[in-house]
């Protein structure tokens, strides 16, 4: 049994529109100290299917199919079960820490509040482990400045405490919702180090939810192509880069211009991503594919394969051979 | 270099910012932020230059210092002979035709009250009056044509199209005037990657085709390197290296430039399992007290008591390579 059992996840969202499908019927395994990736273009759902795992959808998402953690059901259970499971067994750290963290509380404060919350134990205790956890993430002087306001901190460094206020009770999946996105290049490298180093000393399994696919290639084993809310395809991600077999994968991997790799002109996907007001009737990337016929812009494909397996999966209804 | 004569040439510009400190009285003097301290370049006609550096180095500053969008402090910017610094406004108009912009959001640097035909012929009514609207809106159609924007949507609003659409149309109102020279601050970072590549396609097609020159502003190296001729590294308002393309990454000459390459992430697993990630310790130091004499001196692996002392020149290390340092 997996730690995580994500099977036929759909969200839809009720809009005055009409109803809207942001994830259609996802399904992954996640195995205990694994590194999934989760890539995708904005819009393709990679952001709304962690949101529905943790329980974040907005007022008006819904979220259908079922989220096993350690084979309990975590799909749609009340607020109060919830949160039992919120920072204690599944943590999220997101895009803009700024954001994330409350401009008017001190660090001390903010991550303490976790531990008395969720632990029961006592504040001087909490800011004591606290202390501890930031001191784990690499911020020099994490005694003195754990007193400062979030503001005083800079970007990636902010990113470190989030990282370090998500680790407090130790739980057994981080969820990272575009964590380097809005950082330079240098301090992505020392975030991605950081993850990579946690992982192995807390022993926890992480889903990288991310549109780079350079972060991708260097911390993920497995890699989960996500396009309109569906699957694409799934592998390990070394075979994945290797030798793509989803058209929509194989143009992706083409049309990112490569630091070590001289190109005259860079491939393209044509067109613009699906209005997901407006979606096609068969294979969400039908419109753009070279390979498309008519079949595709009727059937929708889905994963072929067994979830759990770590073997190459594809949602593409062209064989191999005609992908040429 | 060639001996054709320079379109741009920058020399020594300084772009300071007063900022008060933090509980100033009103008759305190203001501290400087240095956000340009000394750029020296020269863009050839038809080249593109690239400029990256993380960020708060003065990337964007520096573009908008050429184009008089901000006062300069010191220098000079020859533009085709003409110190543009020194130029009064009136005079200056007739040079911004020559240089147009492209900027990173191109959904907010569109007027979302006006329509796309509107925004693309703006340019013209400011610039050439005395066109007649015919002419006006064949020139329009021209243009939204080469962009790859059907002429039938001259009618539609800014958010009625995607990002790169509305990064399409950006496009098109810089072209219109006939440029010699387009900077573009940030134009793919705010679009996904197979929207990027035709955007990036398109810019260097149009380059080819009108014989523009590029300045590139980006911060991810790998865009940057594909599409530019040479580039320029900036750290907190100093060049710390100007080199051809393909040298810099090959042979990166400052360390600056060497963290900053081996921290870009390869979209290829194999690529990472040999590669050796210099992490620079610390945050970028404040750019109200920056470090003295090298700015780089605080994070470099290899710094020596010299660098503390005096600012390195850039100097020549042959293959066109400019490396400001006194170590490597």
């Amino acid at each position: 049994m997996a730690l995580l059992e994500v099977r036929d996840l759909s969200v839809h969202f009720d809009t005055t529109d009409g109803t809207v499908t942001a994830v259609d019927k996802i399904s992954f395994d996640l195995e205990a100290g694994e590194t999934l990736g989760v890539v995708g273009e904005s819009g393709s759902g990679k952001s709304q299917t962690v949101f529905a795992i943790m329980g974040l959808l907005a007022q008006n998402g819904n979220a259908t199919g079922s989220v096993k953690l350690a084979g309990d059901e975590i799909l749609n259970i009340p607020t109060s079960k919830l949160n039992k499971i919120r920072a204690e067994k599944i943590a999220m750290i997101f895009q803009d820490p700024m954001t994330c963290l409350n401009p008017f509380l001190r660090v001390s404060d903010q991550m303490a509040e976790v531990l008395t919350h969720h632990k029961g134990i006592s504040k001087s205790e909490a800011v004591r482990q606290s202390v501890e956890l930031l001191d784990a993430v690499r911020i020099p002087e994490a005694k003195k400045r754990i007193t400062m306001y979030p503001h005083e901190f800079s970007g990636g460094m902010r990113q470190r405490v989030m990282i370090a206020m998500s680790l407090l009770c130790k739980p057994d999946i981080l969820i990272a919702d575009e964590p380097t996105t809005a950082l330079d290049v240098t301090v992505q490298a020392q975030i991605m180090q950081l993850l990579d180093d946690l992982k192995k000393d807390f022993g926890m399994s992480i889903i990288l939810i991310t549109h780079d696919l350079g972060v991708i290639a260097g911390s993920c084993r497995e890699t989960l192509v996500m396009y309109g809310g569906q699957q694409m395809e799934y592998g390990t991600t070394r075979g994945l880069f290797e030798m793509p077999t989803h058209p929509y994968t194989m143009g992706l991997l083409k049309a990112v211009p490569r630091l070590d790799i001289e190109t005259e002109r860079l491939a393209t996907i044509p067109g613009s991503p699906p209005n997901m007001m407006n979606m096609p009737k068969g294979c969400p990337f039908s419109p753009r594919c070279e390979f498309a016929d008519e079949r595709c812009s009727t059937t929708r494909p889905t994963l072929d394969g067994v979830v759990g397996r770590k073997v190459r999966r594809r949602a593409c209804l062209k064989s191999l051979e005609e992908l040429v | 270099m060639n001996d054709q004569s320079p379109l741009l040439s920058v020399r020594d510009l300084k772009v300071w910012f007063d900022v008060k400190p933090q509980g100033a009285m009103p008759w305190t003097a203001a501290d400087k932020l240095k956000a340009v301290d000394g750029v020296d370049f020269d863009l050839m006609p038809g080249e593109t230059l690239g400029i990256v550096g993380e960020s708060g180095c003065g990337k964007s500053t520096l573009a908008r210092a050429i184009m008089r969008m901000v006062p300069s402090e010191a220098g000079t910017v020859l533009w085709l002979g003409n110190d543009l610094l020194t130029l009064s406004k009136r005079d200056m108009r007739v040079h911004r035709k020559e240089m147009q912009m492209i900027f990173q959001d191109p959904l907010a640097s569109l007027n979302p009250r006006m329509t796309i035909g509107q925004i693309v012929s703006e340019p013209l009514k400011t610039h050439h009056p005395n066109l007649s609207p015919s002419e006006v809106k064949e020139r329009v159609r021209e243009v939204l044509d080469r962009v790859g924007i059907l002429p039938n949507m001259i009618n539609r609003y800014p958010h009625e199209f995607s990002g790169g659409q509305c990064q399409r149309i950006g496009i098109a109102r810089a072209l219109i005037v006939k440029p010699q020279l387009i900077i573009c601050d940030e134009p793919v970072s705010a679009l996904d990657v197979s929207i990027q590549a035709q955007v990036i396609n398109l810019l260097m097609e149009i380059q080819e085709e009108m014989g523009l020159s590029l300045i590139f502003i980006a911060h991810d190296l790998s865009v940057v390197k594909h599409i530019s001729t040479r580039v320029m590294v900036l750290y907190l308002g100093n060049v710390v290296e100007i080199s051809e393309a393909a040298q810099l990454y090959r042979a990166p000459g400052h360390p600056y430039t060497q963290a900053l390459i081996s921290a870009v992430p390869i979209p290829d697993p194999k690529a990472h399992e040999n590669k050796e990630v210099l992490i620079l310790d610390a945050d970028l130091p404040s750019p109200l007290d920056p470090p003295s004499g090298c700015v780089f001196r605080t994070r470099c692996p290899h710094a020596i008591a010299e660098c503390a002392q005096s600012k390195p020149p850039l100097t020549e290390r042959g293959n066109g390579q400019q490396v400001a340092c006194f170590v490597l």
